[in-house]
């Protein structure tokens, strides 16, 4: 079944198209990266799936509610972890998954389960009083994706989660979004090829506002006839591959 | 409940930035004791603690639009804001919940002016009680003008205009540190024109008991405050559009 169906979704500013006339599906469960270069039009997707943003042209279904039509659906399964960090610095790390629980609505005892399984899955335990804004960054980034998770969202958008992080920073997180395959569909969008092609079920790639390809890692590779999952992404990019 | 959970966290963000209080709470009381030893040495008659408190009060609140201008900014800024756009809070509980919070700040620190202004001499009335009672629609005008601020501006950029521009207007063009009759003209008009000097003269007539003195100044600051909040309203909810 489709979590995300894409109808020829569309967002202008101005003279510049950011995305225009997209096409998509995104099955259940999937593990979905979308890669490009910088102003490839991968933000602004998911802003406008995440409902931040609304389309100029088209329609998103995500299982089966529309984000021009039905935003408060849409927004009651999703959750967002954006580029930046976005967590409350002057917060402890317990105070901001409170924070999230109690906009959400949760009572005391399902607040309580919440933040104990997840400082659990996202091993929280020894920063859980620090204040947010004194963590590294690859403890940030734990946190908010943890944040993301609270609403236990069938559909998890990360942008960016890894970026600026270090390798072993990276490598923990990587394992911790493995961890969350199966348990909600997951769009991804990264810089780093090796991330996409280690953690994504599947694969687009977009380049100004268009979908250049949309396949698993190894038919992407298949098809720009290289063995290099970069080297495959730099022959769509620049069209040299078909 | 949200509300409630979203204004209690910027609460805690305002008032665990030690710089807050210091400038926030220790700025104006330090001008209170200040201006009052000079008063002590060089009598001048604006500078009497019963016509002084009310102006510093007044004062005081230019620190409130600086931090709900802060905050905004700055969840802005590190996308804090952008993951709240997609939970079920709604445009209104973004705004009270950037609002609330501040009015018992305000309120606090008039509260601790004019305890101050007490140990420095200022007679117990009731009067105080109401003073303090009218600084709130003072302190939604100035928090207004910071929520309008934080969804223009950037946290640096803010500094400046609220830091600086705003604590200045509101100390020179507030008849606070002196009569603007002596200069008279232009800067008079403008002064007059802008809702500062209106503030603190209501504040001077109601510890001074002259309610009849509160008019038309009452109308100044209401229409203003209002007409901050509508604006800061707007400002807000398009650039959560923007997105």
């Amino acid at each position: 079944m489709d979590a995300i169906r894409i109808v020829a979704l569309t967002k202008k500013y101005k003279d510049v198209v950011a995305v225009d006339n997209l096409y998509l599906t995104v099955q259940k469960g999937e593990l979905f990266s979308l890669l490009g270069v910088n102003g490839a039009g991968k933000t602004t997707t998911i802003k406008m799936l995440s409902c931040l943003t609304q389309p100029t042209n088209g329609d998103a279904f995500l299982n089966g509610k529309s984000i021009c039509k039905d935003t408060s659906a849409v927004k009651s399964i999703i959750a967002v972890s954006p580029q930046e960090t976005a967590v409350a610095p002057g917060l402890s790390v317990r105070e901001n998954l409170e924070l999230i629980c109690g906009i959400h609505g949760f009572t005391k005892e399902k607040r309580s389960a919440k933040i104990e399984e997840l400082t659990e899955l996202l091993g929280l335990e020894t920063v859980i009083k620090k204040k947010a804004g004194k963590l590294s960054g690859g403890w940030q980034r734990r946190l908010s994706i943890a944040m993301a998770l609270i609403s236990e969202p069938q559909i998890l958008f990360l942008d960016e989660p890894t970026l600026g992080l270090d390798v072993l920073a990276r490598s923990d997180l990587w394992d911790i979004i493995r961890s969350l395959k199966g348990k909600a569909t997951i769009i991804l969008t990264t810089h780093y090829m090796e991330e996409a092609e280690a953690l994504s079920d599947r694969i687009a790639i977009m380049k100004d506002g268009n979908l250049l390809i949309c396949d698993t890692a190894d038919k992407i590779k298949e098809k720009a006839e290289t063995d290099n999952f970069e080297e495959a992404f730099v022959r769509i990019v620049k069209g040299v591959a078909k | 409940m949200r509300i409630l959970t979203f204004a209690n966290r910027n609460t805690k963000e305002i008032l665990r930035d030690p710089l807050n209080l210091a400038f926030g709470l220790g700025f104006p009381l330090v001008l209170i004791v200040l201006l009052s030893a000079i008063q002590a040495n060089i009598p001048v008659a604006l500078f009497e603690i019963q016509h002084l408190t009310p102006g510093i009060t007044v004062f005081g609140l230019s620190f409130m639009t600086l931090f709900s201008a802060t905050i905004i900014a700055k969840d802005r800024g590190s996308s804090l804001l952008q993951r709240l756009y997609t939970t079920p809070l709604t445009p209104i509980d973004f705004i009270l919940g950037y609002t609330l919070p501040i009015v018992p700040i305000a309120i606090a620190q008039c509260a601790i002016c004019y305890i101050v202004a007490i140990i420095l001499g200022l007679e117990i009335t009731v009067n105080i009680i109401y003073a303090i009672v009218f600084i709130i629609p003072v302190s939604i005008l100035f928090i207004a003008l910071g929520l309008l601020c934080g969804s223009v501006f950037t946290d640096k950029q803010v500094g400046g205009i609220c830091g600086a521009l705003l604590t200045n207007l509101s100390a020179w063009l507030s008849g606070i540190w002196f009569d603007l009759e002596l200069v008279g003209g232009i800067f008079q008009k403008i002064a007059y024109a802008l809702p500062f000097v209106h503030a603190v003269e209501m504040e001077r007539a109601v510890l001074a008991g002259n309610y009849a003195h509160i008019f038309p100044h009452i109308w100044w600051v209401l229409g203003y405050a209002a007409a901050a909040l509508v604006a800061a309203v707007l400002l807000f909810l398009r650039q959560m559009k923007k997105q």
